[in-house]
């Protein structure tokens, strides 16, 4: 579904990746995992086209898309939930949840909005407060059910987990596991390795700009290079 | 009191337009961070066109129509031309390009029209209604009904359609507003033709009162530019409540004081702010929470 090839992108002059080879395929979770500034997120920016690629190629359901606009990238099936939750803090949750759907009008919008409530019934309650008064976990929980108003057919999700209590840690990678039977193919990149490789199919390590180790989870998790570098034994 | 009511009245007038001025400099701000200074010349040229047009023969709402189509394209070739290509440059150059626009618009408008005063007939006469001791011109009816209706259309725009949300979603956070598809340089163009369009009416609305000519640009752009920071930078209510009070402290200040210290009332508007409260009355665009 997803294929990227070589893809090298740069912050002004300074190359922060390096050719990345990954690839997901369809109703798969595939997670990346690296430590802090490895270039997880300035790959999933590149995915969604709101960061610029200087070499290599991304293809996503068999049509090359390395330089369409961002915006036009849900229209085509890939979703983001970013880095950092980015909802829109001085709008309420349903807006939230509405502009999620921006580019649709049909009924179907409604439809989808009581599927959020019903997958996260506290943002129900608060569908009328502002966005920006959401407890952390409140905001990641709109920012994956934006995401999905967007009907995604692969949803990219940035460190889901970061700042979260361990509850509702768990509770966010149900809901990632959970994509599955929505028919929804999975990007998870993250920080907590172990968490995202207990649900995930395929994983990827990533290091300073390059994919360093790949395979099916289950090897990686018991991998003793990436139980040392990020499992903490 | 009568004269008290009289001055009233006109601060009111002046400061419709002050407000509509403002929320020009807000709608910009919100989309772009841009403070833009070429609002004013928007007012000018919404004046200026309509004179010259109405000049020509065309009667009052087309030349009035063809003011603010025109001014509309000159805001949506200031954001192709100027701030679009400079997309990443520090804010304060941008501000500076808009400066630069100004003056370029202002050398232009001298170019083709010429730089005398000018002025076209008030919509609905101008035989004075008495209003409580003092007189009002049916102008200035026209002027503050046309201002609240723009900020009542506005308000039902941004709050009721779909559109006026992805805009305020653009304004509050632009990645995340491309991930949900929304054409964010759209929006731009979108924030500085309505921003034109704004100005120029209050300049069609205003003309028939306090004139026009091609230098009248700056002042009102500085004066809804301290309305706008009065009120806080960034709320449309702001800029409506601020732009009248800016008014009303102006008329205030020729009436009771001199007409001379009038155009101070803005700049010590102004610093009074900066100093005393630099979020203004409303308040700025209401913080994050991380
Ligand atoms: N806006 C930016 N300007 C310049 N350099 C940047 C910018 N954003 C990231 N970088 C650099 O690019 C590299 C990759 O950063 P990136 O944010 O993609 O890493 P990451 O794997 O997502 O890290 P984290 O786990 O902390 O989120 C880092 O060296 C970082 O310093
Ligand atoms: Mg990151």
């Amino acid at each position: 579904m997803l294929e990227i090839k070589a893809l090298k992108s740069a912050y002004g002059r300074i190359e922060v990746l390096h050719g990345i080879d990954l690839s997901v395929s369809s109703g798969e979770i595939v997670t990346v995992v690296g430590a802090n500034g490895a270039g997880k997120t300035t790959l999933l920016k590149c995915l969604s086209g709101v960061q610029p690629v200087i070499g290599g190629s991304i293809s996503f359901r068999g049509e090359t898309m390395t330089h369409v606009p961002g915006h036009k990238r849900l229209k085509r099936g890939l979703a983001q939930s970013p880095e950092g939750r980015q909802i829109f803090t001085n709008l309420s949750v349903e807006e939230n949840l509405r502009l999620g759907a921006f580019l649709f009008t049909d009924a179907r919008v409604d439809q989808d909005m009581a599927e959020a409530f019903q997958m996260f019934p506290v943002l129900k309650e608060k569908r009328n407060l502002n966005a920006g008064g959401l407890s952390g976990g409140q905001q990641q929980m709109l920012a994956i059910a934006r995401a999905l108003m967007g009907r995604p057919a692969c949803l990219l999700l940035d460190e889901p987990s970061m700042g979260l209590a361990p509850i509702l840690v768990a509770q966010i990678f149900d809901v990632v596991k959970g994509l599955k039977a929505l028919d929804v193919t999975v990007l998870l990149v993250e920080q907590n390795a172990f968490g995202a490789l207990s649900i995930a199919d395929r994983g990827y390590v990533m290091e300073t700009g390059r994919v360093t180790i790949s395979g099916s989870a289950k090897e990686l998790i018991a991998d003793p290079r990436i139980r040392e570098a990020y499992l903490g034994h | 009191m009568p004269e008290l009511m009289q001055f009233l009245l006109s601060g009111l007038t002046v400061g419709a337009v002050y407000a509509l001025v403002a929320l020009g400099f807000t709608i910009i701000y919100n989309a772009s961070d841009v403070v833009n200074f070429a609002q004013g010349e928007f007012v000018m040229l919404g004046g200026m066109i309509t004179v010259f047009a109405y000049g020509a023969g065309a009667p009052l709402p087309l030349a009035a129509a063809v003011a603010i189509l025109t001014t509309v394209f000159v805001g949506v070739a200031l954001n192709k031309l100027a701030i679009e290509p400079a997309r990443g440059a520090p804010v304060v150059s941008l501000i500076i390009i808009t400066i630069g626009a100004s003056i370029l618009i202002r050398g232009v408008t001298q170019i083709v029209f010429d730089k005398q005063i000018h002025r076209f007939p008030a919509f609905t006469g101008d035989a004075p209604i008495p209003f409580f001791g003092a007189t009002l011109l049916p102008q200035s009816l026209w002027v503050v009904g046309g201002a609240l209706t723009v900020f009542v259309g506005l308000y039902l725009f941004f709050t009721k359609t779909l559109t006026g949300k992805a805009v305020l979603a653009t304004a509050n956070n632009r990645l995340a507003a491309q991930l949900v598809g929304i054409n964010t340089g759209w929006v731009m163009t979108l924030s500085f033709g309505l921003s034109a369009a704004i100005g120029a009416l209050a300049g069609v609305l205003v003309t028939p009162i306090t004139l026009t000519s091609y230098d009248v640009g700056i002042g009102l752009a500085l004066k809804g530019f301290a309305a706008a920071m009065l009120g806080g930078m960034g709320n449309p209510k702001g800029a409506l409540v601020g732009g009248l009070l800016l008014g009303v402290i102006e008329a205030m200040t020729a009436g009771y004081l001199s007409s001379q210290y009038k155009d101070a009332a803005a700049f010590v508007v102004i610093l009074a702010v900066l100093f005393a409260m630099p979020q203004g009355l409303f308040g700025a665009k209401s913080t994050e929470r991380v």
